[in-house]
């Protein structure tokens, strides 16, 4: 449907013209990729930037091989290693876990022979895969970005429709560079008022999941807005769009701002020069029009919130951190009364109690949530001249080569490692723990990860998700702590 | 791809909500580079003690397992990671379809390409069928794809939704891929006009 209004000219006569209906960020950049829809069909969507790690791709390059597909754009393809490679200093050397290095040398065969650019390991360009899109300047505003990763809704802190999808999917887009999608519905979610003090992105997030719960956004493309959005930092907005698939959302997405541009602006894969300001010209124009109607809104209002942790084994079983844990007796539904029941069970934890003071592990800093400079920096102003406790063990693990490097120059590891913690080897880590860095049955975590599934740290271990400074306080407590006493 | 049209199989129930793909199967065996051999490690860690022994208390280690083709799940069944390698899991084991009354989005989709019905009910039926298939223990449903049916015991025929062109491929066992194939030239035609956003070499 078109608008019609007529603008009054300095000469004096009106001019009529049309201008479309107003649009959200999202219908914006689906419009612009749409390459064919057809009645009865999905549309068929054009991806700008596929990324590609050891773990999911595997089945889709044999399956290229088996039909006697080429890579149709290996130009808009990047592949790097993370999942499954150890974070110790020898992986260079050897990685000991035999099909974790059959699955990384596999990785290096695929990308030889399809000649698809890869940032192997030893190289700084490596790392966890939605970092280093970033990074390199490859994830840029408007764009679509596609992964075999849920976590890839990451990118969409740029301004752009990035989401996770499965092996077939990926082998569609090597041989195609299009992906069958049917039209998600859109939702905006409006953080109102001011976060207080201690509450970062990984609270919001964390925020919102707890009110939607785990299947709340399935359906949806969020976009995130408000003052406590605009404000966030390029990584701040990263780790919120990062965990937007655990409140089930297809993606998450921010609109672009100078924040953003100002983070991309010189990086290698990001344009320069003349067609630099071309394109700032033109991602200016994505934001969603005043008047754009959303399927639905969604509010949330953080002015009252806490730093938030997880008690339970699903990202949406998250409480203020001095919270009382909700009490299962308390629930009318009585599938969610028998969820908790058995969340709490799993975790060994008692109703009615918060968490604070619980005893714990392992500490993890890391992942593609919360492992770039600045949630390093927010963890080592927190242990700068203190002490991990001597029952716990504080693994700390840069998202990329890059991160590492600059962790280096700025001090870091050493503020780390005179507090007894570890300092390790870019990667996914204790994340999703298939490379070793894993929880022993019955272990607590604080963890700075995404998700807190049973067993998702290693076999019976139980995670509690938290916030960078979160993590790097309970560390130094050996329990469960309140980061804003160490954030004078 | 086998072609899907109509079939009749036994039922096993599993009542637990937000069910995610880490318990479908676990990251550790994500270090495969085949889609073959994971159905042995379906629900590993809820269906095997630390010993390795089944765990006898697990519905899949249950006698009345044995030869079922339909899991009947509790609310947002596939939530999490995007793993294709959870649907592998389960067909490994010899499921044809999952019931629930949700599933994650990306679980689904990857569900459709490989040829397991993921059948959404509504909540009454889905109580029905929990209830069904407590009372007896070899509860077996049809599933017609083409009328879009799942007929209970008691004969009465609830309709599940699916997309009209995932249907159109699964009902001839064709993948999706050939469709986005054949329209290459307007994928060229759409790269002219556009031209590259990124590149990465």
């Amino acid at each position: 449907m078109l608008n019609e209004y007529g603008p009054r000219y300095a000469s004096g006569f009106e001019v009529k013209f049309a201008v479309s209906q107003p649009k959200t960020l999202f219908e914006k950049i689906w419009d612009d990729h749409v390459v064919v829809q057809e009645a009865g069909s999905p549309a068929v969507l054009y991806i700008d930037l596929h990324l590609v790690h050891e773990v999911t791709s595997p089945q889709a390059f044999q399956g290229l091989r088996d039909r006697g597909l080429r890579v149709r754009r290996p130009d808009h393809t990047q592949a790097t290693m993370d999942h499954s490679i150890p974070t110790t200093d020898n992986r260079l050397r050897i990685i000991e876990d035999p099909i974790a290095r059959k699955q990384v040398e596999q990785l290096r065969i695929n990308c030889q022979e399809f000649g698809v650019p890869l940032a192997d390991m030893g190289g700084l360009d490596q790392g966890i895969v939605h970092v280093i899109g970033p990074e390199l300047g490859l994830t840029q505003p408007g764009m679509t970005v596609v992964c075999g990763d849920s976590h890839t809704s990451t990118h969409g802190a740029f301004g752009a429709l990035a989401f996770g999808i499965g092996t077939t999917e990926v082998e569609h887009v090597l041989a195609t560079q299009c992906l069958l999608q049917n039209k998600p519905k859109t939702a905006e979610v409006r953080f109102v008022g001011k976060a207080p003090a201690g509450v970062g992105a990984k609270d919001l997030i964390l925020a919102l999941i707890a009110q939607i719960g785990v299947g709340g956004g399935t359906g949806y493309v969020l976009e995130y807005t408000g003052e406590a959005i605009s404000e966030l930092s390029m990584e701040g907005r990263m780790t919120l769009c990062n965990m937007s698939i655990e409140g089930g959302a297809r993606a998450g997405m921010i609109a672009p701002d100078d924040v953003t541009f100002e983070y991309l602006k010189g990086r290698p894969r990001a344009p320069q020069g003349a067609d630099w300001d071309a394109a700032v010209e033109r991602w200016r124009q994505l934001p969603s029009d005043p008047g754009a109607v959303y399927d639905k809104t969604i509010l949330v209002d953080v002015s009252k919130l806490e730093p938030m942790i997880t008690y339970g084994t699903n990202p949406g079983q998250g409480v203020g951190i001095s919270q009382p844990l909700p009490d299962p007796a308390h629930l009318a539904d009585s599938n969610q009364s028998a969820a908790l029941k058995k969340s709490l069970a799993y975790m060994a934890l008692e109703a009615g109690k918060p968490l604070l003071g619980q005893p714990i592990d392992v500490v993890f800093i890391g992942s593609c949530t919360n492992s770039r400079i600045s949630d390093l920096r927010d963890a080592a102003k927190v242990l700068q001249g203190r002490k991990v406790s001597d029952k716990v063990r504080l693994m700390v693990v840069p998202g990329s080569e890059k991160v590492k490097k600059q962790a280096e120059e700025e001090g870091l590891p050493e503020i780390f490692k005179a507090a007894g913690a570890e300092w390790r080897q870019a990667g996914c880590s204790m994340c999703i723990a298939m490379n070793g860095d894993q929880l022993t049955p019955g272990q607590y975590s604080v963890s700075t990860s995404n998700r807190n599934f049973e067993g998702r740290q290693g076999k019976g271990g139980r995670t509690f998700l938290a916030s960078p400074v979160t993590a790097a306080a309970s560390a130094i407590e050996g329990a469960v702590a309140d980061p804003r006493k160490y954030l004078s | 791809m086998e072609p899907i049209t109509r079939f009749q199989g036994k039922v096993v129930p599993l009542p637990v909500r937000d069910i995610d793909t880490d318990q479908i199967i676990p990251a550790r065996f994500l270090k495969t580079i085949d889609k073959d051999g994971l159905g042995k490690s379906l629900f590993c860690d809820w269906r095997y003690l630390s010993s390795g022994d089944p765990n006898p208390d697990f519905i899949l280690n249950q006698p009345r397992a044995e030869g079922s083709t339909i899991l009947l799940a509790g609310d947002n069944f596939g939530c999490g990671s995007s793993r294709e390698h959870a649907p592998w899991a389960l067909m490994g084991f010899g499921f044809r379809a999952v019931i629930s009354t949700s599933f994650a989005d990306i679980f689904k989709g990857n569900c459709l390409k490989n040829g397991l019905l993921p059948i959404v009910v509504d909540e009454a039926t889905s109580a029905e069928l929990f209830e069904a298939a407590k009372a007896d223990e070899n509860l077996q449903l049809t599933i017609d794809l083409e009328s879009q049916t799942l007929t209970l015991p008691s004969g009465r025929s609830v309709e599940f939704p699916i997309d009209a062109f995932s249907k159109k491929c699964l009902l001839a066992g064709v993948d999706q891929l050939g469709y986005i194939q054949n329209l290459m030239p307007s994928i060229e035609a759409y790269e002219a006009r556009v031209g590259d956003r990124v590149t990465t070499v």
